[in-house]
């Protein structure tokens, strides 16, 4: 019955994983920026359900609502004002970059939130359902379903809005998206917005379920590059597949060498991934 | 050997006479900048001579720290110590390098980040030979009074210091500069017209690895205390990078300006902001990609520099 609990952990798992690193994906993809300031959106979206829930017992999924429209027009302008100016430069100056931005917002946060280990506690909790010995708590699977949920909605904007599509055609050919009156400057920028987006919703979700501080940011960011390079880049599905694989690879760590031997796992995981198939399980070959 | 070359050599030298004039506390300080100008100088044999984006400096730090730690704590003296982490990193970044290097850009960057985490993992998990999260404390090397040690620590890190730079401007003269410059430019050319650029890649980067390494180690016999996250702190990969952004990438003189001058602002920031020094070294970041991408020696007057060899 073991086996069945670690799929279902793993599954439960993947799933938030690919949330955490949906809008990662997408700004490396679209923009080919390594956005360092991600973890830092996440645990400010955090912070964000948590105070709102302290203060008006507003609950984590009405958050959303919020959190979305707010964290895009902090990306769009972050992108607009500075990231733009330098987006033709080479990688290491957009990295370096995007990692000023995150020791900006992070220690702010540390200002302001201090480093304590905070926890959104819900009053009542949600308990837990068990199925055939398989225990699941509930606020993870309610977590799940959201992260499912912004995963399609990400889907649906970049396959049946025109912006969505006019993402995919910069993510695909910069120069023929240009020469078809695409503007390019302003799709980094609602590229960007929406991976900021994203990545402050994660952090509403992540509220639900794991203890938050500003120091984490670091941890969110790492699983992020990990699921990034194991399902392959800017694609919904490749984020997916690399949530779900890093998940199951980490569950299944976990219980047969122990949980202090996961990081690494995962990290040489995504070494060898990296120099046997850079492109990732589902991505193409030829997108850098 | 270029003006430019000379000119850092004698800066370096005039470094030396610090004790002449400073008492502990400048001791410390300029040990800091020795070792910061180690850091960016090594860096910038990879980074700057073939840009190639490596962050992996922190993992090469930490794990010359825990070499010369672990050395010291089985009875080994410190210059043997050195020595011994100096080649085993050294040969351990050629092997690393040869495959980490297949990988171009962002992937690289990636790749040489998750270095750091790897170690640093492993150094944490191997609590028998390194005691894990705990730390690791080391012997006194010396213990001959604190302003004897500050000395003696000063003049080594000085020393290493020395033999970066020299290491630095010989690569840069000789056929291995000039073909990490090729790669630089044109990787897949410089292979087309029969550079082994596998085998220059890889040994620049065990260059840039081992006196880092080395550099560690001696940090570790200076504080007699390290921990994981402490040397395997990623903001000694990232440090390196904007020193060397401030100074001017490639440039020799450039870069170890660049040390010296992130480590006074780092200083009056720490010393006033400590609240908020990560916060103001941010800004400071922004600012510099923003406004002097090409660093400090972009500024230079024509006069005396007629044109930067390495930008």
């Amino acid at each position: 019955m073991w086996v069945a609990q670690v799929l279902i952990n793993a599954l439960v798992l993947g799933c938030l994983y690919a949330c955490i690193a949906i809008g990662f994906s997408l700004v490396w993809g679209v923009l080919n920026v390594i956005n360092l300031i991600h973890g830092s959106f996440i645990v400010l979206g955090a912070y964000l359900a948590w105070g709102l829930y302290q203060a008006l017992a507003i609950p984590p999924w009405y958050v959303l609502v919020i959190a979305a429209p707010l964290f895009f027009i902090l990306g769009y302008l972050l992108q607009w004002l500075l990231l733009n100016r330098v987006i033709t430069a080479p990688v290491l100056v957009t990295l370096t970059l995007t990692f000023g931005l995150d020791l900006i917002l992070n220690n702010a946060m540390i200002y302001y939130f201090k480093a304590d280990y905070r926890k959104l506690t819900l009053s009542p909790p949600m308990g837990s359902i068990s199925l055939f010995d398989v225990v699941v708590p509930v606020d993870r699977l309610v977590a799940t379903g959201f992260a499912l949920a912004l995963t399609g909605v990400l889907y649906l904007i970049l396959r049946r809005l025109r912006v969505g599509r006019a993402i995919v055609a910069v993510r695909l050919d910069r120069d023929a998206a240009v020469l078809m009156g695409v503007d390019v400057k302003s799709i980094y920028a609602t590229a960007f917005g929406l991976g900021a987006a994203l990545a402050g919703c994660a952090g509403v979700l992540m509220a639900l379920i794991f203890p938050i501080s500003p120091l984490t940011s670091s941890t969110f960011l790492g699983k992020a590059f990990v699921v990034c390079v194991l399902g392959g880049l800017g694609s919904v599905s490749g984020a997916l597949a690399g949530g779900l694989l890093l998940a199951l690879v980490e569950s299944v760590g976990a219980t047969f060498l122990g949980p202090s031997h996961v990081t690494t796992l995962s990290f040489a995981l995504l070494i060898v991934f990296l120099i046997a198939r850079p492109q990732g399980l589902l991505g193409r070959k030829g997108f850098e | 050997m270029t003006r430019v070359n000379l000119a850092l050599l004698v800066f370096i030298g005039c470094v030396a006479a610090l004790p002449l004039f400073g008492g502990a506390y400048a001791l410390r300080l300029g040990t800091i900048a020795c070792m910061y100008a180690i850091l960016a100088l090594s860096w910038n044999v990879v980074g700057g001579f073939a840009g190639y984006p490596s962050f992996a400096t922190a993992a090469f730090f930490g794990f010359g720290a825990y070499a010369t730690g672990v050395l010291l704590n089985k009875g080994v003296p410190l210059a043997p110590s050195i020595l011994a982490t100096l080649v085993a990193s050294l040969l351990l970044a050629g092997l690393l390098g040869a495959v980490l290097l297949r990988l171009r850009g962002h992937y690289f960057a990636i790749a040489s980040l998750s270095l750091v985490e790897v170690l640093r993992e492993l150094v944490n998990n191997a609590t028998d030979l390194t005691g894990g999260g705990m730390g690791l404390n080391i012997p006194l090397a010396s213990g001959s009074g604190i302003l004897a040690d500050a000395t003696f620590f000063f003049y080594a890190m000085w020393g290493l210091l020395l033999a970066t730079a020299l290491m630095v401007i010989g690569v840069s003269m000789s056929k291995l500069g000039f073909g990490l410059a090729c790669i630089r430019q044109n990787e897949t050319a410089s292979d087309m017209v029969g550079l082994n650029t596998t085998l220059y890649k890889s040994a620049a980067f065990g260059l840039s690895a081992c006196f880092v390494s080395a550099a560690g180690g001696l940090y570790a016999a200076w504080v007699h205390y390290i921990d994981p996250s402490d040397v395997f702190d990623i903001l000694y990969s990232v440090k390196p990078i904007v020193m060397a952004l401030m100074g001017g990438l490639g440039s020799p003189l450039g870069v170890v300006s660049g040390a010296f001058l992130y480590l006074a602002l780092e200083e009056v920031v720490w010393r006033n902001y400590i609240q908020i020094h990560s916060g103001v070294l941010g800004v400071l970041i922004v600012m510099l990609l923003l406004f002097l991408p090409h660093g400090l020696i972009s500024l230079r007057s024509r006069m005396f520099w007629r044109k930067a060899k390495h930008v």
